[in-house]
This record gives C-alpha cells, sequence and structure tokens, in this order.
C-alpha cells in the first residue's frame, strides 16, 4: 500500500507559535528557552524551560472548551485546527467514519489536576470541579478533538513518553492501511506546572544550568541534562490517493516506522535503538544511504547520547549523516517533542535545509556524529528520518520523504 | 498471504473479589458481588462510598521489594495478572524478544501514588509550588503511566513495540485490539496484552462525583451496582487487572499451545457528540460492533453471547440497547446479554480486559455469566440480559463492548478458532 501523505501541520513551541513563526525562527536557530517566574519562586533547582509564552488559548478557543480542559489538551486543539486549514481540509466534507484522531500523552493534564487534588484536600470532595474527570485523563485530547470536528473514525492515545508522537505516526498509517482516509495525528505535552516539574526533577536528567545558552547541549562534552519544554505539533495523515484526487499540498510521505523497546540495562543485553532504526529502514525499503538527514533524539545525558550517537554511526557509518537536534531551542516536550521534530523534518524537506542544534561548543569527539550545529545547512535533503526514546526505553523511527 | 490470527493462550486476572482466574470465575458463574463500602481510603464525606475493591498484597503475590515499594498498585496489578498469565499460557520467557511486544490498556495510570505524593510535598495541597526537596528519586518513573508497559516488557523479556494504549474507559479493549494488530501486521508474533487501572482513591472517586456518575447507594454496598435495573443511579467504581498471552495462531499451535480463542475481530469508532454523555440512538457503538463483525467475517446472528458495557447508568442501558437491536436485528431479542460489572464494578480502562477474561472462560466453561441485582429490569431495556443466575449455553462467538469518557465506542469478537478454520 502506498505511503500515507502528510498533508497539514499545527505547531506550538517556545520559539513560535504557528508554523510559519516557529519555522522561521528554527531556521535561524532562536531559542525560546528561558527561565520560568514561577519555577524561579518556587526555588527549584532548575528554572530553565521552553515556555510557549505566546499561546493564549482565549484568542482560538471558546471559553467553554477553555474551561473544560487543560492546557495540553488547549494545544493540542489549537494545533490540530491550524494542520486541518494547513491541509486545506473541512472534516465535514469527509465520511466522519473514515477520519480519526491519534495522539500521544505522556502526563496528562498535570496544571488541571494539580489545582483539583488541591482543591479536594484543602476543601473536601465537594470542591472538586465537573471537569476534572475530563480534564486530567490521557484520552482527553483526542475526544475534544473528534468532538470538535466531527470525528468518528477509529482513534487512539499511546502513552510512551518521548516516543509517542512517533508512535502515534505509526498508529495513524495503520489505522489508514485499515481503511480510514485522514486521521489527525500527533502530541502536545504541558509538563510545566509545579507538581509535573517536581517529578520530572526527581529523574536527574533535568538541567540545571543557569544561563539558557549552552543549557540544554546533547552530544556535547559538557551535556548535563535535557531542558524540558512545552507544546507539540499535530499532523494530518491522508491516505496518498485520497491526497492525490483532492490535490492536497503534500508535504512529505510516511515511508516507514518501526518501534522497540531495550531490555533493562542489568540483563547485559544490547539495547535496541539501532535496530529501531535498521526495522524503520527496512519497512521504508530504504538504503541507510539514502537518508540525507537524522533529527535526533537528543537526550543531552552523557550515556544516553552515547548509546544514540553509537547507533546511528552503526547504521549510518561515522559522521555519515547529518544529525540535527532544533529540540535545543524549544525543549524537551515528551510527547510533544517527536511530532514537532516530524514537522521540522517535512519542512527541512521542502524548504531544503537543515534546522541547527543550538548550544553545543563542544561536540563529544567519541560520538563521530556531522552535527548540523549554530547555523541552519542548506543542502539537498529527499528522505529524512526522526528518532526517539521514550525513558523506560521505547525506542521508534519514522522515514519520511518528499513529495 | 495467509492472514495472520491472533488467540488468546493465556490470562491472568487481578480482580475484586480475589486475585487469580479461579477465584474471579467463581465469582462471576455464582452471580455474587464484590462490591464494599469503600476501605482503601476515608470515604466519609463523598456521595459514593462503595467500590468494588481487590484484597492484594504485592509481596505475597510474588512482586520484589522493589516493584512493591516504589511502583503505583496499577503497575502492580498488571505484573501480577501478566505472571499469572505467561505461567497459565506456558510462554517460555525469552525465546524470542524482539518478536514478543507488550500492550497495556489503563485509562488514568499511576494516580493513586500521584495523589499521595502530591498531599506530601504540597502539605494538603496548601502550598501550589510544591516542596521538591522531598519527592522520592523514583517518583518520575513511579508516575509516568508508561511505567506499567515497560514494568510488563521486563518481566516478559519484551523487546518488540511496547506501548501504553490510554483511551479511557475503552482502554481494556483498545489495547487488545492494538495486540490484535501487531500480530496481523507481522509487528510481534507474541503480544503481553490486557489493561490495569487503580482509581480508587480520593481524587478519583471525587471527579466521578462531582458529575453523580457513581452510586449512592451507600447503604448497600452489595447490590449497588445495579445495570440494567430500573432502581440503578450511577456505576461503582472499581479496580483491577486482566492480561493475556496473545500469539499468532500457528505458531501457538506448532508449540503445542492450548487456546482459549481467537481475537477475531474489533471495531472502533467516536461518537464526536460530548466527552460523557451519549445519545439515546446508539449509532457510534452499533457501527464499531458492524465493523467488528465485518472483519471477523461473522454474519450478527451468529453471536452466542454480548458482554455489556452495563455501567449501571441510565444513558448507558438505552444507548447500548439500542445500539445491539441497531447491530444485531432481530437476533438482539435472542442473544443473552450481561454486565459484570454488576459484580466487579467498573475499573475504568482495566474493564475490558476483565471483561474479555470473562468472555474467554465462558467460552471454556459454555456458562454466560448472569447480570447480578438485575432485580427489576428497565422497561426501556428489553433484551435478555441474564438475571441472577448463571446460564448454560455452548459459546462460539462472543461479543464484548465498551463506551468511555471522550465518546470512544470500542467492540471486540472472540470466536471458537474452529469458526475461521472451517473457512
Amino acid at each position: 500500500m502506498a505511503a500515507p501523505a502528510l498533508t497539514g501541520v499545527g505547531v506550538l513551541a517556545a520559539n513560535g507559535v504557528g508554523v510559519a513563526d516557529w519555522w522561521r525562527r528554527t531556521v535561524e536557530g532562536v531559542s525560546g528557552i528561558r527561565a520560568v517566574d514561577t519555577l524561579r519562586d518556587g526555588g527549584y533547582p532548575a528554572v530553565l524551560a521552553g515556555e510557549v509564552v505566546d499561546f493564549d488559548p482565549a484568542r482560538h478557543l471558546p471559553t467553554r472548551l477553555i474551561t473544560q480542559t487543560d492546557r495540553w489538551t488547549q494545544m493540542a486543539l489549537a494545533a490540530a485546527e491550524w494542520a486541518l486549514a494547513d491541509a486545506r481540509v473541512e472534516p465535514s466534507a469527509y465520511d466522519p467514519y473514515e477520519f480519526g484522531v491519534v495522539t500521544g500523552s505522556a502526563s496528562g493534564g498535570n496544571e488541571f489536576g494539580q489545582r483539583e487534588i488541591g482543591r479536594l484536600w484543602r476543601n473536601g470532595p465537594g470542591a472538586v470541579g465537573a471537569y476534572q474527570s475530563i480534564a486530567w485523563f490521557y484520552a482527553a485530547s483526542t475526544g475534544q478533538i473528534s468532538i470538535r470536528h466531527g470525528l468518528k473514525g477509529p482513534s487512539g492515545v499511546l502513552v510512551t513518553e518521548q516516543a509517542a508522537g512517533l508512535d502515534a505516526l505509526g498508529h495513524a498509517r495503520r489505522l489508514i492501511r485499515d481503511g480510514a482516509r485522514v486521521v489527525l495525528a500527533g502530541g502536545t505535552e504541558a509538563p510545566l506546572s509545579p507538581y509535573a516539574w517536581t517529578c520530572q526533577l526527581s529523574s536527574g536528567y533535568v538541567s540545571t544550568a543557569i544561563d539558557p545558552d549552552g543549557a540544554y547541549a546533547p552530544f556535547d562534552m559538557a551535556a548535563s541534562g535535557y531542558v524540558p519544554g512545552e507544546g507539540g505539533a499535530m499532523l494530518l495523515v491522508e491516505d496518498q490517493a485520497s491526497a492525490r484526487a483532492r490535490d492536497a499540498p503534500v508535504l512529505g510521505y510516511l515511508d516507514g516506522y518501526a518501534a522497540t523497546f531495550d531490555p533493562p540495562r542489568s540483563s547485559g543485553r544490547p539495547a535496541n535503538l539501532g535496530r529501531c532504526i535498521e526495522a524503520a529502514l527496512a519497512d521504508a525499503r530504504c538504503p541507510a544511504s539514502e537518508i540525507d538527514v537524522v533529527f535526533a533524539d537528543a537526550m543531552a545525558l552523557p550515556g544516553h547520547d552515547r548509546d544514540e550517537a553509537l547507533a546511528l554511526a552503526e547504521v549510518f557509518g561515522p559522521g555519515g549523516v547529518p544529525v540535527t537536534a532544533p529540540k535545543t531551542m524549544t525543549g524537551r516536550m515528551y510527547s510533544g517533542g517527536a511530532a514537532l521534530d516530524v514537522a521540522a523534518a517535512l519542512l527541512c524537506l521542502r524548504d531544503q535545509v537543515i534546522p541547527p542544534t543550538k548550544g553545543i561548543t563542544r561536540p563529544h569527539p567519541a560520538h563521530h556524529l556531522d552535527l548540523v550545529r549554530d547555523a541552519a545547512r542548506p543542502c539537498a535533503v529527499r528522505r529524512a528520518m526522526v528518532v526517539a526514546r521514550g525513558g523506560g526505553g521505547f525506542n521508534a523511527a519514522v522515514v519520511l520523504s518528499r513529495p | 498471504m495467509i492472514p495472520r490470527r491472533a488467540v488468546i493462550t493465556g490470562l491472568g486476572v487481578v480482580a475484586p473479589g480475589g486475585v487469580g482466574v479461579k477465584a474471579f470465575w467463581e465469582l462471576l458463574s455464582s452471580g455474587r458481588t464484590a462490591t464494599r463500602t469503600i476501605s482503601l481510603f476515608d470515604a466519609t464525606g463523598f456521595r459514593s462510598q462503595v467500590a468494588a475493591e481487590v484484597d492484594f498484597d504485592p509481596l505475597l503475590e510474588g512482586l520484589t521489594d522493589r516493584q512493591a515499594g516504589e511502583l503505583d498498585r496499577v503497575a502492580q496489578f498488571a505484573l501480577c495478572a501478566s505472571a499469572q498469565a505467561i505461567a497459565d499460557a506456558k510462554l517460555p520467557v525469552g525465546a524470542a524478544p524482539h518478536r514478543t511486544a507488550v500492550s497495556v490498556g489503563s485509562a488514568v495510570g499511576c494516580t493513586m501514588v500521584l495523589e499521595q505524593e502530591y498531599v506530601r510535598l504540597s502539605e494538603h495541597g496548601t502550598n501550589w509550588l510544591v516542596d521538591h526537596s522531598r519527592a522520592a528519586p523514583h517518583l518520575f518513573q513511579a508516575l509516568m503511566p508508561s511505567t506499567v508497559a515497560a514494568e510488563v516488557a521486563w518481566l516478559a523479556q519484551a523487546e518488540g513495540p511496547c506501548a501504553v494504549v490510554s483511551t479511557g474507559c475503552t482502554s481494556g479493549l483498545d489495547a487488545v485490539a492494538h495486540a490484535a494488530a501487531l500480530i496481523a501486521e507481522s509487528s510481534a508474533d507474541v503480544v503481553l496484552a490486557g489493561a490495569s487501572d487503580a482509581p480508587i482513591s480520593p481524587i478519583s472517586a471525587a471527579c466521578f462525583d462531582a458529575i453523580k456518575a457513581t452510586t449512592p447507594r451507600n447503604d448497600d454496598p452489595a447490590h449497588a451496582s445495579r445495570p440494567f435495573d430500573r432502581t440503578r443511579n450511577g456505576f461503582v467504581l472499581g479496580e483491577g487487572a486482566a492480561m493475556f498471552v496473545v500469539e499468532e495462531i500457528s505458531a501457538a499451535r506448532r508449540r503445542g499451545a492450548s487456546i482459549y480463542c481467537e481475537i477475531a475481530g474489533y471495531g472502533q469508532r467516536a461518537n464526536a457528540y460530548h466527552m460523557t454523555g451519549l445519545r439515546p440512538d446508539g449509532v457510534e457503538m452499533a457501527e464499531a460492533i458492524r465493523i467488528a463483525l465485518r472483519r471477523a467475517a461473522l454474519a450478527p446472528d451468529r453471536i452466542d453471547y454480548i458482554n455489556a458495557h452495563g455501567s449501571g447508568t441510565r444513558q448507558n442501558d438505552i444507548h447500548e440497547t439500542a445500539a445491539f437491536k441497531r447491530s444485531l436485528g432481530a437476533h438482539a431479542y435472542a442473544t443473552p446479554i450481561s454486565s459484570i460489572k454488576s459484580m466487579v464494578g467498573h475499573s475504568l480502562g482495566a474493564i475490558g480486559s476483565i471483561e474479555l477474561a470473562a468472555c474467554a472462560l465462558a467460552m471454556q466453561h459454555s456458562l454466560v455469566p448472569p447480570t447480578a441485582n438485575l432485580d427489576e429490569p428497565d422497561p426501556d431495556c428489553d433484551l435478555d440480559y441474564v438475571p441472577h443466575v448463571a446460564r448454560e449455553r455452548s459459546l462460539r462467538a462472543v461479543l464484548n463492548v465498551g463506551s468511555g469518557f471522550g465518546g470512544f465506542q470500542t467492540a471486540i469478537v472472540l470466536t471458537d478458532t474452529g469458526l475461521r478454520d472451517a473457512e
């Protein structure tokens, strides 16, 4: 079956809301990472994040919807609407049973949940609002998008931490192979509320740097943790024949997808990121030599960076493919992160320019990566790969090609 | 190409009324109920004070000190049920890690630890900027729902695709449908699939209180879950897990595994109507049923039993009764239907898998579990809901449906493998 087409993108990130602004700043290397006031006020050891300060839900959503949703769902609703507009798709023109929604969510409605649990324990069960039951749980974004646009097709919600943005795309392809025509797929995350922040700090993986420049420096000698961010992307995945029939603005094709899981380190068995990359290539029937750029997972922790660099070198050869991590400008946004990377890869295919990785001063010599640093690199890009790893051992990779 | 068929070769259950398949089936086949006054927290002041709880000691159930000490109850349930399923299937663990996948459904994930830790770190909700310095070092992993799937994968030595499926109250059906899809597309040969939820905590109870979704029948907890009964007034919150070993049929046969049933078809639709509301016409659920039947290549009149969503709310009972008539036609009136939620409560994302376990056991025992507490059938629910007493019947094709917040409607058809072998 022909690879599904990707025909629309909606994004929110710390360095830009909406595709045009975000992509321009991403190519220019403008970072959105800065100190967040509430995190400073809380005296947290890490205060830098990719906060989407330019997103005002009231400008994009009806009050009724804002009241009953967490920020993470508000961002998903906005991104979904923009993806539809970008693809020039009017859902009412479709059979609703052929139109699905798949989102990833790693942590659900953080701020909403924290507020309502607080009310419960301060003021008793009667103080909990009626919308907690529908705002907090992981399926809220898929459900709200489905209702807002009248989409009744097969849908889904996947929780695989950072890998979920890619798993959502893989699942969208599965649904299209099973007969759906169009699927809105992607992910967002809003993990900057104080309790969510506290939980992330407990992992020891979050950068405690003070200076935003170089705070999130994957594959660098000084890599010392990632900077979390909020936001993400929704993408329109469309049956290729259907997209052709309506002369859709095709951004790229989803040629391949694969997912694997790592054994525990104590098992002595090898990790499976490299196998995941190879499986995605095989699925796309694409030799490694035809991949022109890799959007890396880029955890910015020495062990994780080494593992990823090693996996890439094994498949592509040392320095064998340009590698980039524009998430250094937006922060790592869990379910939103890989979805945003897919959006970046699609625009990279369109504009034939690889956005840069920011903040790297001393690339680790043992990694042997051709990192696209500091400035964007114009070059011929026919096929792109996006790699993601979810905490605990989730690996996913996709292969995208130019129309 | 020969289609790759997915079969269930092992099952494990952690349900109210007792851990393990034996206790579960004894409860269901006898029509007893496991609903009681909430003991997991002090529910004084709550509108609904009834739940279907699992008496569960993680260490007695064979979990390690780390698993018992650090993991949320939802992950502990999933591990316990997975270990049962692996043993039941006599699955050679570690034989083919790359071809072994995991698909675990959960609606609310690790909310129990999440709430407990928040209450501790925020001084009972009074400090918005919670005190990070007292947070447990494993908190992040303990709270991410993806951890539930990761723990199962480590137990099963699975290194193929691994995910938590979290579509609210249809999660337990959708996770098993996902497993069947992974087998069919050859992403895996074996999938540890199922679902777990442990939502009997103050915040989950309070949010259902707030929308009056749960029953206030606090004076009679044993009879509080009353699907299809005229006097029902809300569901009873439950908890638990069911996990399955799902295998590609020829591989299962080659290793001589005993097969419970085939996951013959599934259908998923959304109502795109309301996050919690259902229209009385049941159109989208009927559509999901039709898709499931079509995928199973079964005519509607081949269905021998329907395990209903039967949550015990009036809107649900009307909605799915209409959906059964719409999808099965006259055969709806001739098909026994029951809701095990009358006995084990509504464990949100887990219940779909717990119900599939009930279906697999019903087929094995040729016995339809009853709907407990169905004393006065709602006149608007005019199908055969098998009140009180289990009914003997040979079951070759069984339909299980689920309906959840977000508008999700899922149907799964399980069949005797002989049904499709004959084609």
